[in-house]
Parts: structure tokens; C-alpha cells; sequence
């Protein structure tokens, strides 16, 4: 037991939502110096408890102390003033600003009390910059030019402005390639070294493994184990915690037979300037295909030129033999194509309405004559739809929005599914997703290929590729460098390939 | 084939509990509480109009006054609230009615007599919408700007047809149908016009695929572009449909005054944002309420009749409305962050 109080100390923090209990009686100590980590499955209310922290949202009842004393967050700035930083995960910067602007957006150095120092700001900026490992970004570039990675970097060096003592992190490693995740480590480590206290949340249980000091698991608003030592509690009795279950990442299992037959969705050299280099790719009813590549080797890319949101410089798209349209997403829709985005909420959901609603937007015209909406035909075909992929809670009347990540894909895939879509583009599937619905979603989509879908996937986790996929074509810097069964490859051979040559960036 | 669902036509399954409300409350729209509180408010108004001027408030014309004067406001707002709704906006629909409403009373137009009068203020109307939807829709304008600049060539160009003079209608079939005469069972003819306007419009925004389109647009272009919606043709049709509105209301105007002139419609766009903003529709978009908005509607010509009768001046009203559009706005804000 620490001799000092813990810097943070959160006990019986509850916060209800009108028709949720976000969070019911949570405990979670921080000791200064330790990077704590937060696990559970979407919804089981670690995002709410991280508001509570920055100060965004206020508890129903609980206390908190820092250092020792009772304190209330009034605002994100009080949390601000006390040394509490949060780093979302959908970055909250300014695009249009300069980096050192948004660094210090809110407490710029000011000469008079009014007049802003630009160049102090810059100055420090800069400093901030090359402790965090990024002395290449220019403090006076917009930050809507910077790459996600670098925009990251921003958002800490914002957090890193103030006089911190807890940085809570959420999620900061998704958008990241490994080199990148491996310098975020770096600056955990010396944040750490210096006695800022870290709060770290991930879905991925190995980073927690390699940098963190102790695990608190978060199960429907409760914190199911606490303090837990990070580098030896078994993965399974953390998986467990998490799900009440003891699997872990379950792929399902492939059919016996080859899926047959001719191809549905063919590829022909399909191109696009600077972005991809001529692709060739078939996709067969029941068959899974994965492209697996870091960020920035063009798959998203791809997948969007296929559905015809982007407009190809070259080649063209076949389904069952006819050309689509290029650049329309109508056509690509019409012939049988249907897209989960990466971003579900900026691209895939009407996050004001209902989950009949989102998962009827696309099948309109089959529910209306003309244009009257027959809505109980509507509400109908939309809760088979979302009961066939076991969508939770099953009343499709609930606002999509009130969903956890998992389910909200799901709401996404039932669209297609009820639009009858006979070859499916999955981007990030699973991004946001946590290990328990993970392996749902998994067979979902098997079920979906055994029964005649073809579908086309993007991961940036090579696992989770080489686990689903039937065929994996692996990608470097928008060129296809390898094609094989996924039985033939394994995680460190797919690793080669995508690094091999890459250039030391 | 592949098809995994068949979609169960009139399946026995039963409907979610809050896709199945009683009439009367879906007819209120979802939101009651923020109805329930205009008609308080409105309910409020007549209360103070009723006790001010007791004789001359309650009385039976001066009610079809307040009805006929909402009705040619209420039919842009209307328009305007299928607009907004798909996230834009129209600030061209006080200077299209000008337009129209002069157009259409030319006197090379009133030869053409009733039916001429009425296809050329909405066929004007439409004509302007176009141009809005195109630019907007197609050409990559910004609505705010497309909008700005067809308010200033509308106006012009109601200016260079009438050369600023008044210009008197003298079609008898307009005229009586400003008379009392007309009136069906004391409903003046323009109230009927934005009644049927009204329920038209609410029909379309909340029971068909137009409407869910629009909302589609409005909470999220890019989710609806990949939905497989097209937006573009739907954001043209929206400017059309706002510009037939100021067309009507124009027609509506000229019966209602007698005359056309280049200063109709003075503020339109101004009096119908505000309607649509106070009965609860998004400015950002995704959610619109047509029962709101006639709402809006009723409270701001209520209050107009109100400050008339007790012989305030406009720029008390003016001031008025501002201090009620941030309250509405200001209490909305509230109830909205408690859902």
C-alpha cells in the first residue's frame, strides 16, 4: 500500500442518462507516476467515466480526491486547473488554426493581458514538439494539413501545455502504425519517469501488457476488478472480467469446400492518382476477402473507389460482369454493392434517429408507393433485419445513437442486409468494438458469406485479416506486393511484407 | 438471388411502443413538450390580447385578421422548414414573393386573368427556386451565399418591372376572393390555402420518402451519400419546393392587398428563419417540425396584432420578437441537453 494518498481517488461515482445507468458506484484509485489502464466493452461506461474526470460531465453522487482533497469538477477548465488532461479519442483541434494556436488555444502567452506573443507560443510550441518526439511538425502549420498520427501529437502537446499531473488517454493508439504506437510509448515512459500519473484506455490487450503498471475493468458500469496488476493478471481472467465469458478473440470457422462458382464483384485496374496503383481483385459469392496494409497504404481508399465515392483515374468495376458507373454511389448501390465506413458516425449513421430509420434509409423506395411510406411494413423488415444479426436492445425504435460501437455496426450491416446487397465492403469493421462483440460481428459476417455474400475487407489489424479472411491481398504504399490463402500466412509473414522497404519515415 | 430478409408486408409482429402513440399525439409530433409549451405560450397571448383589448381582440374579424396575415408568412415558413431541415438555408423567399407578387400583376399578365395571375406567381416562384437549387445543389454554393445573391437580383428585378409603383390588380376573381363573400363558413379562402398547405407539408416531411430524404440530408450529407441517396437532386428539389412556396404566398399577397409592389414580403426570410428556429426545428440540421413552425407562425403575427391594437409602434414589436426568439432558443437549449 502507497504510504502517500493516490493522486486520484474516485469512489461510488454514479451517473444516470435518461434510460441508462451510465455509471453505478465506480471506484478507481490513480497513484502518481503509474499508467493505469482502463478496460471494458463499449457501454460498459468507460468513456462516462472519463468525462467525469475532464470535468464534462457532473456525477449523480460519489466523491472525489486529488491529493488527498474532496474536489468538484465543475468544468472541463477546473479539471484543467487541478493538472487533468484528456486526450479524446475523436481529437476536439481547431483545423483551420496553426498547431501552436491550438496548443495554446485558451491560455495564449499574451503581452498586456490581450495581445497574443505568437512567437513565445511558437516557441514553446516547438519545445513541446520535440519532447514529444515530432520536432518535424512546424508549429505554424494548419493542423487540418497534418496527418491523424501528427494531429495526436498535437492534442498531447496541448495537454502537455499545462502544468499536468494525469493525462487521460482514450483510445490513443487506433489511428496509429506500429512505429507510431511505439514512440507514444516513449512519451508514456517519460511522462510516467516524471511522475505524471497516466490513465490509458485501449481495446488492445497486449499494449496494455507492455505499458501498463495496473488494470481497472469496467463491466456495465461497474468496476469489476480494480487495480489489478497489468503485466501478469491472466488474459483470460481479463477477458472474463470484461465479458463474463471466458473466450477470447473467436474466429469462426471456415467452410469445408472453396467457395465456387464465377466471381460477383471483379476489379480491373483500378487506379487512382497518388492514392493506388492499378488493382485487379475478385471477390466470389461466399468468399472473404481481406487487403491488409498499414495506414497509408491506400485500402480505405480502395474500398471507397469500388463503392464509387471516389472517382477512379483508371480501370473499372464489374459486377456479375457489368460495369458500374464510375464515381456513383448510386450505381454501385442499385447493382448490389453496400459499404460499412471506417467512420460509422461521420459516414454511416443518422445519429439523430431511430435504428429503423438508419437501417431503412437505403430501402426506402421497396416500403413506400408513391413515395408513401408504409412504415409499419418499414418497422417490420427493419426488426427481422436487426433480430437476424441479434442487434441489442432488440427494439429498433431506440435512437441509434443510444448504441454501443458493436451494435451500431451491426445497425449498419442490417441496411444491407435488408437491401438484399449481394457484395459487402467492410472497412474497420471492428474499429471501436470491443473483444466480446468482436467475435459476434465475426460470425456475422461468416454467416453472411456462408450464405452467398461476397465480401471485400479492410483491417489494419493483420490479425483479425488472416482470422476472417478466405484470400488476403496484402498492400504497400498502394501496390498489391502479395496474394495467398490466409491459411498459408501468419501475422510476422504478412508483417515482412507490409514493411519490407517501406521507407524509414 | 441473395436476398436474406423478405421484408414481412404487414407482418403480425408488433410495433415498438413509440412508433405506435395515439393519434391525437402524433399529430402533435414527437416533441410535446416543446409543443405543448408553443401552445402555452400561444394560448398565453390570447390570454393577454383578451384581457388588453377585450372587444376588439376577440372579436370574429379580427381573429380572420390574425389568421389571413399568418397565412402568407406561413406558407414560406413552410417551405423554409423543409429547408432547414436538409441543412440549409433559404434567405431569398421575402425578395421571390416580391418578385412574383409583381410579375404576376403586370398588366400583360392581368390580361390573362385569374388563372394567368396564379401560374405566373408560382411558375416565378418555382423559376427562382430553381436557380437557388441549381446554384446551391450543383454549382457547390454555399446556400447562404446562392440565397444572398438571388435576394438581391429578386429585388432588383421586382424594382426594374414595377419602377417602384404600386400595381393595382383589377381581375374581379382576385379581388372577391378578399371579400367577405367568400369566406367559407367564416374561414377566409387564405386560411383555407395554408391549412391544406399545411397538412400537405406535414404529410410529405413526416409520411414519405421526400421527408425521411431531407432529414437524411440534413443530420448527415455524407451518410446519406453513401446510403445511396441522391443528394444533390435532393437539395434541388428543396429550393424548388421553397420557391413553389413563395409563389403561393405571393398569390396569396396580391389577393390580400389588391395590388402587387416591389417592396412585398419585406423581412420574409428573417420572420419565416425565426418561426422554424422557435418551433424546433435544427438550423444545423436533421430535424424539422412543420407543427412548430405554424406555431412560430401564429405566435409572432399574434403578437404583431396584439402590439397593434394597443397602439405600440413596430419598433417595440421588433424589439419583442428578438427578446422572443432568444427565450424560445434559450429554453430550448435547456430542454434538449435533459434528453
Amino acid at each position: 500500500m502507497a504510504p502517500e494518498p493516490p493522486l486520484l481517488s474516485m469512489s461510488g461515482i454514479t451517473k444516470s442518462f435518461p434510460g441508462v445507468r451510465a455509471l453505478d458506484g465506480v471506484d478507481l484509485d490513480v497513484q502518481a507516476g503509474e499508467v493505469h489502464c482502463l478496460l471494458g466493452q463499449n457501454g460498459a461506461g468507460k468513456s462516462t467515466l472519463i468525462k467525469v474526470l475532464a470535468g464534462a460531465h457532473q456525477p449523480d453522487t460519489g466523491t472525489i480526491r486529488w491529493r488527498g482533497e474532496d474536489v468538484t469538477l465543475r468544468s472541463p477548465i477546473a479539471a484543467m486547473r487541478l493538472g487533468i488532461a484528456t486526450i479524446y479519442q475523436e481529437l476536439d483541434l481547431v483545423e483551420h488554426l496553426s498547431v501552436a494556436e491550438n496548443v495554446h488555444l485558451g491560455h495564449e502567452p499574451t503581452a498586456a493581458g490581450f495581445v497574443v506573443r505568437g512567437k513565445a507560443a511558437r516557441v514553446s510550441t516547438a519545445q513541446l514538439l520535440k519532447r514529444l518526439g515530432h520536432p518535424e511538425i512546424d508549429p505554424t502549420r494548419l493542423v487540418g494539413q497534418l496527418s491523424a498520427a501528427q494531429q495526436q501529437i498535437v492534442s498531447m502537446a496541448r495537454a502537455l501545455s499545462h502544468d499536468v499531473r494525469l493525462i487521460v488517454m482514450d483510445e490513443p493508439s487506433a489511428a496509429l502504425d506500429p512505429d507510431e504506437v511505439d514512440n507514444l510509448f516513449r512519451i508514456v515512459g517519460d511522462l510516467t519517469a516524471d511522475g505524471v500519473a497516466v490513465v490509458y484506455i485501449s481495446h488492445r490487450l497486449e499494449e496494455i501488457r507492455r505499458i501498463g503498471d495496473r488494470v481497472t475493468v469496467l463491466k456495465d458500469g461497474r468496476a469489476v476488478a480494480g487495480g489489478l496488476p497489468a503485466k501478469s493478471t491472466p488474459t483470460r481472467e481479463v477477458v472474463a472480467l470484461m465479458t463474463g465469458r471466458n473466450v477470447e478473440y473467436v474466429f469462426p470457422e471456415r467452410p469445408v469446400s472453396a467457395p465456387g462458382g464465377a466471381p460477383v464483384l471483379e476489379v480491373r485496374g483500378l487506379a487512382r492518382d497518388g492514392e493506388f496503383e492499378a488493382l485487379d481483385l475478385t471477390v466470389r459469392p461466399g468468399e472473404i476477402v481481406g487487403l491488409a496494409g498499414l495506414v497509408g497504404s491506400g485500402r480505405s481508399e480502395i474500398l471507397e473507389t469500388i463503392y464509387g465515392a471516389r472517382k477512379p483515374t483508371a480501370g473499372q468495376v464489374l459486377l456479375d460482369g457489368r460495369p458500374l458507373r464510375p464515381g456513383s454511389v448510386r450505381s454501385a448501390v442499385r447493382a448490389g454493392l453496400g459499404l460499412a465506413p471506417e467512420e460509422r458516425k461521420a459516414q454511416a449513421l443518422l445519429m439523430l434517429e431511430s435504428v429503423t430509420r438508419n437501417v431503412s434509409v437505403s430501402t426506402l423506395s421497396r416500403f413506400s408507393r408513391g413515395g408513401w411510406i408504409d412504415r409499419r411494413a418499414e418497422s417490420g423488415a427493419a426488426r427481422a433485419a436487426t433480430r437476424e444479426l441479434s442487434l441489442r436492445p432488440d427494439n429498433p425504435a431506440v435512437p441509434v445513437r443510444t448504441l454501443s460501437g458493436g451494435n451500431q455496426q451491426k445497425a449498419v450491416l442490417a441496411r444491407w442486409l435488408l437491401r438484399g446487397c449481394r457484395v459487402l465492403l467492410l472497412d474497420e469493421p471492428t474499429r471501436g468494438v470491443d473483444v466480446g462483440a468482436r467475435a459476434e460481428l465475426y460470425a456475422v459476417v461468416r454467416r453472411l458469406a456462408d450464405e452467398g455474400l461476397a465480401v471485400l475487407l479492410v483491417s489494419s489489424e493483420v490479425p483479425e485479416v488472416l482470422g476472417l479472411a478466405d484470400r488476403v491481398l496484402v498492400l504497400r504504399e498502394g501496390r498489391v506486393v502479395h496474394e495467398a490463402h490466409a491459411r498459408e500466412l501468419d501475422e510476422h509473414r504478412v508483417l515482412d511484407l507490409v514493411m519490407e522497404g517501406s521507407p524509414a519515415s | 438471388m441473395t436476398q436474406h430478409v423478405s421484408p414481412p408486408r404487414g407482418s403480425a409482429d408488433k410495433v415498438p411502443l413509440t412508433e405506435q402513440l395515439p393519434a391525437w399525439r402524433t399529430l402533435l409530433g414527437r416533441a410535446d413538450v416543446r409543443t405543448l409549451s408553443l401552445l402555452g405560450v400561444l394560448a398565453a397571448l390570447v390570454l393577454i390580447g383578451g384581457v388588453t383589448k377585450p372587444d376588439e381582440f376577440l372579436d370574429t374579424r379580427n381573429l380572420q385578421l390574425v389568421l389571413t396575415q399568418a397565412s402568407v408568412i406561413g406558407v414560406v415558413t413552410v417551405g423554409m422548414t423543409f429547408v432547414i431541415t436538409s441543412g440549409g438555408i433559404d434567405l431569398s423567399v421575402g425578395a421571390i414573393v416580391a418578385l412574383s407578387s409583381v410579375w404576376a400583376t403586370t398588366v400583360a399578365t392581368q390580361e390573362y386573368g385569374f388563372a394567368g395571375i396564379l401560374f405566373t406567381a408560382v411558375i416565378v416562384g418555382v423559376g427562382c427556386g430553381l436557380v437557388n437549387g441549381l446554384l446551391v445543389a450543383y454549382g457547390g454554393m454555399v446556400p447562404f451565399i446562392a440565397t444572398l445573391a438571388m435576394l438581391a437580383s429578386a429585388r432588383g428585378l421586382a424594382l426594374q418591372i414595377t419602377d417602384g409603383k404600386t400595381q393595382i390588380v383589377t381581375v374581379d376573381g382576385i379581388l372577391n376572393l378578399g371579400e367577405r363573400d367568400s369566406y367559407v363558413l367564416g374561414i377566409p379562402p387564405l386560411v383555407l390555402v395554408f391549412a391544406v398547405v399545411t397538412v400537405i407539408g406535414w404529410l410529405v416531411l413526416n409520411r414519405t420518402t421526400f421527408g425521411r430524404r431531407t432529414v437524411a440530408v440534413g443530420g448527415n450529407a455524407e451518410a446519406a451519400r453513401l446510403a445511396g441517396i441522391d443528394v444533390r437532386r435532393q437539395r434541388l428539389y428543396l429550393y424548388l419546393l421553397s420557391g413553389l412556396c413563395c409563389g403561393i404566398a405571393a398569390f396569396l399577397l396580391i389577393i390580400l392587398s389588391g395590388s402587387g409592389q416591389n417592396t412585398n414580403g419585406n423581412l420574409y426570410e428573417l420572420d419565416a428563419i425565426a418561426a422554424a428556429i422557435i418551433g424546433g426545428t435544427l438550423l444545423s440540421g436533421g430535424r424539422g417540425t412543420i407543427t412548430g413552425s405554424v406555431l412560430g407562425v401564429l405566435i409572432f403575427t399574434t403578437i404583431t396584432n396584439i402590439f397593434a391594437l394597443n397602439n405600440l409602434q413596430s419598433d417595440v414589436q421588433q424589439i419583442a420578437k428578438g427578446a422572443i426568439i432568444v427565450a424560445a432558443v434559450l429554453v430550448q437549449r435547456r430542454t434538449a441537453s435533459t434528453t
